[in-house]
């Protein structure tokens, strides 16, 4: 391979000679050079005279573009294109916004920072210097400090340049040469073919992972079992119901059908066959708050819970229900009336008459005279 | 120990400080007399505006000087002197509270026991918020300022002579001493003084958010003294733009701590929203306080960040001289905002208030009076410190 002359390097002990060398370097005229240390020396900016480094505005306009990038989506996403309210808050609540701005400020600017001095300081994608791997590069990266003036320097002249780094206390002056590349690895059919197979693998590894890894139960413990669920299609009966009707003929518990059903009166009068004790009432109430209090209002004043999305029934406590008989209030409860449908099939006849007890209870209780309330008083309950 | 020589010479400041000292004060003073006449409330309260900035400044210098000795730093010990005659405003402190002592029905709503016996939130708070505790809480604050401050500038001083560096121990186990000290009573005065000015509200943040104040006001009166010095030659010749470049560091650093404190506080509050918290910030956004509200987020946080943002900016005297004195002004503001919306009095006559400027006038004129009396008692360099030497050569 062919070798070509980078420049010349020389090798100082002290970090006062390698200021006083870059500054000499400088007032001779040299542009093209660099100065190498194991740490960074203080004052070898001024030495140099480096101006300041210009990667401050790079990172500045990526600071603000993130700035804005980010209160224009949360801008766009919270207040325009899909409004929210969050926490009874505007729609573009800057304050809570704040923060996420600061984070993507944040980040872009740090991205940009790194990215740009990779870029423009470092040549990336080249990964190789030709001051690297050589017997110059070993001293100056543990205890010596050097300087390399490059043959790029429109002032170099090789005998002067070591005349002149000697002049100024180097020692150990060393010619560094680096191996000119001929063909450009990028192109290199294995390289490329290396590329395609990683770009496949890759692809097909995500494929899997997104497509198919992510939809495998990793324990189904006991979330799939052999059991029929209610209004799934099942093949153990032959009409494919999980849900069995009745069988014709039977009679469940404690819903013995009644007789004078689909009339708009009974013909007769039913006596209440239930004693209003504690126990009964309690039963009554559970039931009325859970079936009849929706529409009826838990004290049965007709104000319904439902906010107007069915009609309001009347009050349990006018004049005409109070004078109902017992019997006439089990009837409706069985039949329905206009638009309150029948609960034949949900309350059972015990539960019924308990209803009808507790409504007594009601009634009572909005309704009682005063020496009525003074007796209860006396009681104490 | 080797005795190094650094051609330190006394150079006299010039009387025309003292002299405006004086006249700052004797002006500010005799205006906010006749303000107190016609308005006594109102003036009281800026009474306590001058007093918070002149609490901020004296015990933020010595904040920073206790900062310098367990930090272990190099580069600020060649300017340490102009910190801690801004902390020799401290034992003063004593004395210019007592105004506000004889005042403290005036001032704070809680002091009535009529009022607090019509209120159950100020009753739970009674055994912490009563005059004669408040009265202790004074004392016991103020007298530990100045302990602390007495002890270590004595040292400090002594040292100039001596040359002893068990001094400089000893002035470190003092400052680790008064660190928490600090944080505890930095915190109980800004909750007595600025907080319970509005005895319903709290915010735990609160004293942080007065302890970046105060370190940002501190920090920019001894920057804006290290440039004066600097610029006329005072210092000494080794003392370069790479120190002025660390008070500008520290103080674009502070501003950005005093902006998240800030806001820390405003967003929870604002995102909690809950009605006992959130009338504090709904008082300082009616009318005109909206004003003064936005205003003081462009004058403390954007634009001393902007001014400050670059690396030049930090080390360039006129610039640094002008954030200086901005943040001073803007902690003016920040202060304003926290005290002024406690006044609730009916303003018969609005042109009053032109008189506002009068106290914090005669608080920066204490501070002169008190920079030129310290700077004649001592040497502007700690001649004995073991560390000047390093703090001279101090290089970015």
């Amino acid at each position: 391979m062919e070798k070509k002359l980078f420049g010349v390097a020389a090798i100082f002990t002290t970090p006062d000679d390698i200021i006083n060398a870059a500054s000499s370097t400088v007032k001779k005229g040299y542009t093209k050079y660099d100065v190498y240390t194991p740490y960074p020396v203080h004052g070898m900016d001024n030495a140099m005279k480096l101006k300041p480094s210009k990667l401050g505005y790079l990172t500045l306009g990526f600071g603000l573009t993130g700035t804005f990038i980010a209160l224009f989506f949360m801008w766009w996403m919270m207040a325009m294109d899909y409004p929210m309210i969050i926490g009874g808050k505007p729609f573009f609540a800057l304050p809570a916004f704040i923060p996420v701005t600061f984070e993507v400020t944040v980040l872009l600017a740090t991205l940009a920072t790194v990215i740009g001095m990779l870029t423009f300081f470092f040549y990336f994608p080249n990964n190789s210097h030709p001051v690297h791997d050589t017997s110059f590069m070993k001293k100056v990266s543990s205890d010596k400090y050097g300087v390399c003036i490059e043959c790029a320097d429109p002032k170099f002249e090789l005998e002067g340049v070591k005349e002149f780094l000697t002049s100024v206390g180097g020692i150990e002056i060393e010619e560094i040469y680096y191996a000119v590349k001929t063909e450009q690895r990028i192109f290199d059919p294995k390289f490329i073919t290396f590329l395609i197979g990683v770009a496949i693998a890759t692809s097909g590894g995500i494929y899997f992972a997104l497509n198919k890894l992510m939809y495998m139960e990793p324990f189904t413990w006991m979330q799939t079992q052999q059991k029929l669920s209610a209004q799934a299609e099942t093949k153990f009966f032959t009409d494919k119901f999980s849900m069995r009707p009745k069988i014709a003929g039977t009679v469940a518990r404690g819903f013995i059908p009644y007789e004078y059903k689909g009339l708009a009166l009974p013909p007769v009068e039913i006596v209440n066959p239930s004693v209003p004790d504690e126990k009964n009432l309690a039963l009554g109430k559970k039931k009325y708050l859970t079936f009849c209090s929706p529409c009826h209002g838990n004290h049965g004043d007709g104000d319904s819970r439902l906010r107007g999305q069915f009609p309001n029934p009347p009050s349990l406590h006018s004049l005409k229900v109070r004078e109902w008989n017992d019997g006439n209030l089990y009837h409706i409860i069985v039949n329905g009336q206009n638009v309150m449908p029948s609960y034949e099939s949900q309350i059972n006849v015990a539960e019924r008459w308990a209803i009808v007890n507790y409504i007594r209870v009601l009634q009572k209780a909005k309704n009682a005279s005063p020496e009525e309330i003074e007796i209860a008083r006396k009681e104490g309950k | 120990m080797s005795e190094v020589n650094y051609d330190y010479k006394t150079k006299e400041l010039p009387k025309s400080v003292f002299t405006t000292g004086i006249a700052l004060l004797i002006i500010g003073t005799v205006f906010g007399v006749i303000g107190l006449y016609l308005d006594t409330q109102r003036f009281l309260l800026n009474y306590l505006l001058a007093f918070a900035l002149l609490i901020s400044v004296g015990v933020g210098a010595l904040f920073l000087v206790t900062l310098e000795y367990v930090a272990g730093a190099d580069w600020s010990v060649p300017i340490r002197r102009v910190t801690e005659f801004f902390s020799s405003t401290v034992p003063y402190l004593l004395i210019i509270g007592i105004p506000l002592l004889f005042n403290i029905g005036s001032l704070f709503h809680w002091s009535h026991p009529e009022a607090v016996a019509e209120d159950k939130i100020l009753q739970s708070k009674a055994p912490y918020l009563n005059t004669t505790f408040f009265i202790i809480r004074f004392f016991v604050v103020g007298l530990l300022w100045t302990l602390f401050w007495f002890l270590i500038t004595r040292n400090s001083r002594k040292q100039d002579i001596t040359k002893d560096q068990v001094l400089t121990k000893i002035n470190i186990r003092y400052s680790a001493i008064f660190i928490p000290v600090f944080a505890i009573t930095i915190s109980v005065a800004s909750i007595d003084w600025i907080m319970s000015l509005d005895p319903h509200w709290f915010s735990t943040i609160f004293g942080v958010y007065f302890f970046a104040g105060t370190v940002l006001a501190s920090l920019s009166a001894v920057t804006y003294a290290v440039v004066k010095l600097f610029e006329n030659g005072y210092l000494h010749p080794k003392i370069t733009k790479d120190h002025l470049y660390s008070l500008g560091a520290l103080l674009f650093a502070f501003i950005n701590f005093w902006g998240y404190i800030a806001f820390s506080q405003y967003m929870l509050i604002w995102y909690a929203n809950l009605p006992e918290e959130t009338f504090w910030y709904l008082n300082r956004w009616e009318g005109m306080w909206i004003y003064v509200s936005l205003i003081l987020i462009i004058v403390h946080f954007v634009v001393p960040y902007s001014v400050l943002l670059s690396q030049p900016a930090k080390m360039d005297p006129k610039r640094l001289k002008f954030a200086a004195l901005w943040i001073i002004f803007a902690h003016l503001i920040d202060l304003y905002w926290l005290i002024m919306p406690n006044y609730h009095a009916e303003n018969s006559n609005p042109w009053v208030y032109l008189l506002e400027f009068a106290f914090p006038m005669a608080a920066i004129g204490v501070l002169c009076i008190v920079f030129y009396l310290s700077y004649k008692k001592s040497n502007l360099l700690p001649l004995g410190d073991p560390k000047l030497e390093r703090g001279l050569k101090f290089k970015l």
